[in-house]
């Protein structure tokens, strides 16, 4: 449950909070015995305590971090993050109708509010969705005295006593089974699935449609949202994101390529092609180019954890939506405003089309975002001040301070900063994700994953 | 008016014109080229997604959108009647020039399209600094722009009818290489289809051919001829299905883009061998 911060417990992210290298874990380090290449890291999600880490791969892996418990005897208070489980969740598949593969890339992982012991999630790849349930085992019956040695029934009549197995402690294993998988509802690529607040369903969006799904039904789905012209040559806008309102379980929104939001009421229609609310912000005339539907293409769209606001992701910059006014966004974040010269050459190269996507802290105080040459943003909404750090090997040693890079845009370089045709967009931050409760994040670049933590005073 | 036989030049026009509506002439030219080498490159997108894996949806509609943006300015500007007739053939409407999504992504009757503008040079363009985006373009791409850019101003003049005499034109054009004894060729053709002095064949037969070395259009040529043609063919494209690619298509991708090494590419040699040990299996099967 989000509770509204008081003055006191706002934490004002970029002055007082020094971000510490935490641990770096290199996906090379765990695949390398199979002999593969690290593999690109595809979705980064907390689970709901931010306890444990999901990141989902290229390959179709899963791998979850779980936070050390907190040891009195450290100094430091703060956990680190281990390997808790890996798994394969997607196979790469061929669609013998079309004659296509299906990438067994993961496009996204969402958590299932924790009920029992057991963590639940959900993973989707461009086709399919599968529930997997992470659990423990740490203990194991012995003492069954109805086979042998080797493992063979013994006869009955050599069975004298009746014995009781006991439970005896073992070395904790963790599994990960398919408990579901929805299959076969999606004709376009999955870019987006959402746990609602209600616990019993899910959505799922791939470029024209939008299904409603019942966790414990598998054969069946509802189509909620249908943007697929009749003629597909008359195609002009796709959807990009969705998500479920983090509180009311009726409301969800979706973007779509030409930087609208619409806000659906599943009770008002079985089926929300009109919407509820439309947001956009109109187009600045003195900005227009040929460039400017690509930029104002929304990647991401997230609700806030107070379900007041809403924050979008194009291009070139963050917004900020109050859901109560559609008009305009109530806050405008640059992330890269330099880059806005280079649309062309970011046309050319395919880079204008990156999917960056964008997240909250747990106060709803702070939001983050990447960027290219392994940077990524941090907005304090309060200040209004930003803060741009950088990913990489050589700038993080453990428990070092981050030092915050800059761009210059003209004019004389100075120390220490990089000039705009110095960046390499070969790295790229598509993915990051904030811990629910607390100052630690997780940054994903290309293959390496990133885990911050502020510092502790 | 232009009379049988007479070589037009470039020049024709150009006389009396002031120093300054003449910088005004060059600056909206110049934005004309960017425009014109924005809408090839769109069109070398949306040919290429075809080749690979599966297309992202949502980065060809954008493309195409982009595509249809820029034709819509062109149809304001006028400059847009020449390559409306190649993209819609004869017998559509005007209201038909905006070029549909899927259309831009067709088969080979269309993707011969750009061959057809490769023919014809501009001397004027070619001088003039293409592109203010250095990295924008590869040089051949860029003449393409220059010689799409020359028959866009001509195109006031093209008829619809005509078309198929360009296509008859274009590949005698073609084959002898932009000598400058084309021109008798395509009057003596196009005589006596013409309705009008103003025709196509002879906006192509009255053209100076200059600069007639082969440079930047043999290497347009070159990119477009290691270009496997069974890509184009419908049932290919409806089910992209890729038999064994050349390494053609993907220079052109990797000229295109320089520092962004896409992960498609990256899977298709897998792809590639997969389908090369498929034919291995299927020679021994049919013992060839």
């Amino acid at each position: 449950a989000y509770a509204s911060p008081t003055a006191a417990a706002v934490v004002l992210v970029c002055d007082t909070v020094q971000w510490c290298f935490l641990s770096i874990l290199n996906n090379c380090l765990i695949f390398l015995p199979f002999g593969y290449a690290a593999d690109i890291i595809s979705t980064v999600e907390f689970n709901c305590s931010g306890e444990l880490l999901a990141t989902g791969d290229k390959g179709g892996r899963v791998v979850i971090f779980q936070r050390e418990q907190e040891s009195k005897n450290r100094l430091l208070s703060r956990g680190e993050y281990n390997v808790y489980s890996t798994f394969q969740s997607h196979e790469p598949e061929f669609d013998y109708l079309k004659s296509l593969e299906i990438e067994e890339k993961i496009n996204k992982i969402r958590w299932l509010p924790q009920q029992n012991a057991a963590h639940f999630l959900l993973s989707a790849n461009d086709k399919t969705i599968k529930l997997w349930k992470i659990s423990e085992r740490d203990k194991r019956a012995e003492g069954y005295n109805l086979k042998d040695e080797d493992g063979r029934l013994r006869d009955q009549f050599r069975i004298t006593t009746l014995r009781v197995p006991v439970l005896m402690p073992m070395d904790l294993m963790v599994e990960a089974s398919p408990r579901r998988i929805f299959a076969n509802a999606h004709t376009y690529h999955i870019n987006s699935i959402s746990v609602n607040s209600d616990y019993e369903t899910y959505l799922s969006a791939d470029d024209l449609r939008i299904n409603l799904w019942h966790l414990e039904i598998t054969d069946r789905s509802f189509n909620i949202v249908d943007i697929k012209p009749a003629n597909m040559e008359e195609l002009t806008e796709v959807i990009t994101a969705a998500e479920c309102h983090p509180h009311q379980c009726n409301v969800f929104v979706y973007s779509s390529s030409k930087g609208t939001i619409r806000l659906c009421d599943m009770r008002a229609a079985a089926l929300c092609d009109r919407h509820s609310k439309f947001f956009e912000e109109p187009e600045d005339p003195s900005s227009r180019s040929f460039f400017s539907e690509i930029i104002s293409s929304i990647s991401d769209v997230k609700f806030s954890h107070s379900g007041r606001y809403m924050m979008t992701r194009d291009y070139l910059s963050v917004k900020v939506w109050d859901l109560n006014m559609e008009n305009r966004p109530v806050e405008t974040y640059q992330v890269h405003e330099y880059l806005r010269s280079k649309l062309c050459s970011l046309y050319e190269n395919d880079c204008i089309f990156d999917k960056f996507e964008c997240c909250w802290n747990g106060s709803d105080s702070a939001i983050m975002t990447g960027s290219y040459n392994n940077f990524f943003r941090m907005f304090d909404r309060n200040t209004r001040r930003d803060i741009t750090l950088e990913a990489s090997r050589e700038n993080s040693k453990p428990r070092a301070m981050l030092k915050p890079r800059k761009v210059c845009t003209g004019g004389k370089r100075k120390k220490d900063e990089i000039s705009v045709d110095s960046l390499d967009f070969n790295k790229k931050i598509l993915h990051t994700a904030w811990h629910p409760k607390e100052n630690v994040i997780a940054v994903a670049a290309t293959n390496n994953l990133y885990i911050f933590q502020d510092k502790i005073n | 008016m232009f009379s049988k036989g007479t070589k037009r030049k470039f020049s024709d026009g150009d006389e009396e014109i002031s120093d300054e509506s003449l910088v005004g002439a060059r600056v909206a030219s110049s934005y004309s080229l960017q425009r014109q080498s924005l809408l090839d490159m769109s069109l070398i997108k949306l040919q290429l997604c075809h080749m690979l894996v599966e297309p992202n949806l949502c980065r060809s509609v954008l493309i195409a959108n982009t595509v249809r943006q820029i034709q819509e300015e062109m149809t304001h500007d006028g400059s847009w009647h020449m390559v409306t007739e190649a993209f819609c053939g004869p017998g559509q409407s005007p209201s038909e020039r905006l070029v549909a999504t899927e259309v831009l992504c067709r088969s080979r009757e269309q993707d011969a399209e750009p061959k057809l503008f490769s023919v014809i040079s501009y001397e004027g363009c070619r001088e003039e600094e293409v592109v203010a985006d250095e990295t924008l373009c590869s040089v051949s791409v860029s003449d393409t722009v220059s010689n799409v850019c020359l028959a866009g101003r001509v195109g006031q003049c093209w008829e619809k009818s005509e078309l198929s005499g360009v296509e008859r034109d274009e590949e005698a054009l073609e084959d002898s290489r932009l000598g400058s004894g084309e021109d008798e060729e395509i009057d003596t053709e196009d005589g006596a289809s013409t309705e009008s002095p103003k025709t196509t064949g002879q906006v192509f037969g009255t053209f100076e051919i200059k600069n007639g070395s082969p440079g930047p259009d043999s290497a347009l040529e070159e990119l477009f001829s290691d270009v496997d043609t069974s890509y184009y063919d419908l049932d290919t494209m409806l089910t992209g299905m890729q038999s064994a690619p050349k390494m053609g298509p993907y220079d052109l991708l990797d000229s295109l883009a320089p520092s962004h090494s896409s992960p498609s590419i990256v899977s298709t040699p897998t792809c590639r061998s997969d389908l090369n040990e498929l034919d291995h299996i299927m020679e021994i099967i049919v013992g060839s």
